[in-house]
């Protein structure tokens, strides 16, 4: 078993294009660290560099002690799942798992031993004569896996492995996966652009744009307080509301002419400065009155069966609550917000940092 | 289809059968003038029956040779057989090498050697004809299997091929071979071969026929009897000056140069529904 750290490490494309620009990064042994982002943010660039797969521009991968850069990947002591699984087509199961394991000359009883294994763990020990055509995409999924677990690897990288899955095998899976990483205890690398996945795997949260780390975290400290802008509105859904606000004063800020009180707040930020003001749909009391309220015009409603979602404006911006169905009667037309002053997050307009207390 | 309407369906059949009946009565009465006697065919009044000489004539064909052109028939058809499965083989072997250097390999001038194949495209053995000839008389290679084979098996048509066949392999079985510990060669041998299999089999079929039908090459660089292909010996057997033609055995020599080629499509038909049904990219 081994960690993984990132020192400065940087990608850039023919053509000068900097897809990953200095991350550093490390990752405890035996954590489930998850890089999330949008398209294009250089998550899997940054997998795809841990693995070996892409050359390093720049800074230092280590894998334990040892400084990786010039490594192969076979000599990495890593095991990948691919998106689209990438099993050996004219293999049968048994001969894809111990292919990585003929390779490197192990003895055949103890190849057979190991896939034998991970096939109980896995439960595709009827499959191990098929070929991977004649198995569904789960089972398919689970072979890939057992690929990665025969070879005992210090490291596992998963390159978005639930995305060809329909949405009800996802929740499945992506159990499993969390459950077989526990039970193995292996340091595992999981790079997706959803943000659910992200949440419910991870122990240590990199949300990540741009080619650069936004915030590092566990789940719920990025969920809790989000460092900036990005994050706020990736991490969550429905998406953080974000109304443009202005400082009253120490622990008050006013969006459209209605205070609320604030408890995260930075000190010394100038009165009438202009501020943004993040309030998750989740966070805001519909239909009643708090210390500090909003007034929302509602434009419709969304049913999601145990909640609704209340879509509409405040203070001119677009602004969603949530709320329990049945709370609140549908036709309703204006709805007062009540906000706890400890869910108001604010962040600068213009770095989009977040102006909070240290 | 659906529909049933039967005048529809009677022309389709119709339509067929001319086209079959078009395309297989002149092989059919190659086959009916194997079995008769040189006078039989000569008077013209052939029947389409089968005859009674049949044994008479493949043998005479298979291990003595016409009267003029005295060569046998197995020996010829060994001739094409080596001639047909070298330039198969060699191709195959020649083009998926150069499609896996051009694909997988990153090297100086990588367009360029993919473009310079491409164009050869353009220049078949006759276009070339005449450098090809002095290239191959001057290594002494004229009457030699290997002058035979040699300037057959380079053409572009395989690695094209191969190429467009290798472009739709999921990088990703790339990178998995790499992280299963699979070199350059590992990967080639345990994944791009077996996934190929189809695409050989196609490429073997077409290539064998092509070798097994050459007819200006050999003419050109065989002098020697002994080196002679099939083809050139029908040629041979025809075209007599001052005897009578004999059919009967020209006719037998025929029947008997289009059974490995129709063999060879029989059998790896099989192979490619095989292939095609068990491979899955």
């Amino acid at each position: 078993m081994a960690g993984v750290t990132l020192e400065t490490v940087r990608k850039i494309y023919a053509g000068n294009v900097e897809a990953v620009k200095g991350v550093s990064l490390g990752i405890e042994d035996g954590s489930f660290c998850v890089l999330v982002g949008p398209s294009g943010c250089g998550k899997s660039t940054l997998l795809r560099m841990i693995a070996g797969l892409e050359t390093i521009s720049g800074g230092a991968i280590k894998i334990g002690d040892r400084v990786v850069n010039e490594v192969e990947p076979a000599d990495r002591d890593i095991a990948m799942v691919f998106q689209n699984y990438a099993l050996y087509p004219h293999m049968s199961v048994y001969d894809n798992m111990a292919y990585g394991l003929k390779n490197r000359k192990t003895p055949k009883d103890e190849i057979e031993k190991r896939v034998k294994e991970a096939a109980r763990i896995l439960a595709i020990e009827p499959f191990l004569d098929r070929k991977p055509r004649a198995l569904s995409g789960g089972q398919r999924q689970r072979v890939a896996m057992g690929r990665a677990i025969v070879r005992k690897p210090q490291v596992f990288l998963f390159d978005e492995p639930l995305s060809n899955l329909d949405a009800k095998l996802r929740v499945q899976m992506r159990v499993e996966i969390k459950r077989l990483q526990k039970a193995l205890g292996v340091t595992s690398i999981y790079v997706t652009h959803d943000q659910v996945e992200a949440m419910t795997l991870s122990d240590k949260l990199v949300v990540m744009s741009g080619g650069q780390i936004e915030q590092v975290g566990t789940p719920g400290e990025v969920y809790r307080r989000p460092e900036t802008r990005f994050v706020a509105t990736f991490i969550g859904s429905p998406p953080m509301n974000i109304l443009p606000g202005i400082v009253e004063g120490p622990g008050r800020v006013s969006v459209g002419g209605q205070s609320i009180a604030v408890t995260d707040m930075k000190d010394g930020l100038a009165p009438g400065a202009a501020i943004e003001v993040g309030l998750r749909p989740e966070d805001v009391q519909a239909g009643t009155t708090g210390a500090s309220s909003l007034t929302m015009d509602v434009d419709f409603v969304e049913e999601l069966g145990a909640t609704q979602l209340f879509h509409g404006k405040v203070a001119g911006a677009d602004f969603v609550v949530q709320a329990s169905t049945g709370q609140i009667a549908a036709d309703t037309r204006k709805l007062t917000l009540a906000v706890d002053p400890a869910n108001v997050h604010l962040f600068d307009p213009q770095t989009t940092k977040r102006l909070g207390r240290a | 289809m659906v529909e049933n309407r039967p005048f529809r369906t009677f022309m389709a059949y119709l339509t067929l059968i001319v086209g079959v009946v078009v395309v297989a009565f002149p092989v059919y009465l190659a086959i009916m003038a194997s079995t008769f006697d040189t006078a039989t065919i000569i008077n013209g009044n052939m029947p389409l029956t089968p005859g009674d000489q049949a044994p008479e004539n493949y043998t005479r064909a298979l291990f003595y040779g016409g009267k003029l052109a005295r060569e046998p028939v197995s020996m010829m058809m060994v001739n094409s057989m080596i001639m047909a499965l070298g330039i198969a083989f060699g191709k195959i072997l020649i083009s998926i090498l150069s499609a896996y250097a051009v694909v997988y390999f990153k090297f100086p001038f990588r367009k360029t050697a993919f473009w310079v194949i491409f164009i050869t495209l353009m220049l078949p053995v006759e276009v070339r004809i005449y450098p090809t000839y002095k290239i191959v008389a001057d290594l002494g290679l004229l009457d030699t299997y290997t002058g035979l084979i040699m300037p057959l098996i380079a053409s572009a048509t395989g690695t094209l091929l191969f190429r467009q066949f290798f472009m739709t392999v999921p990088d990703e079985l790339l990178e998995a071979s790499k992280i299963d510990g699979a070199g350059p060669f590992r990967f080639f041998k345990d994944t791009l071969l077996p996934l190929s299999i189809t695409t050989i089999a196609a490429l073997f079929v077409i290539q064998f026929i092509y070798g097994w039908n050459q007819y200006l090459w050999p003419l050109l660089i065989t002098t020697q009897s002994s080196m002679q292909t099939i083809v050139i010996g029908i040629k041979k057997m025809i075209t007599t000056t001052d005897a009578l033609t004999e059919w009967q055995i020209a006719m037998t020599t025929a029947v008997l140069a289009m059974v490995p080629p129709v063999l060879v499509v029989i059998f790896m038909q099989r192979l490619f529904v095989k292939g095609l049904v068990e491979t899955e990219k």
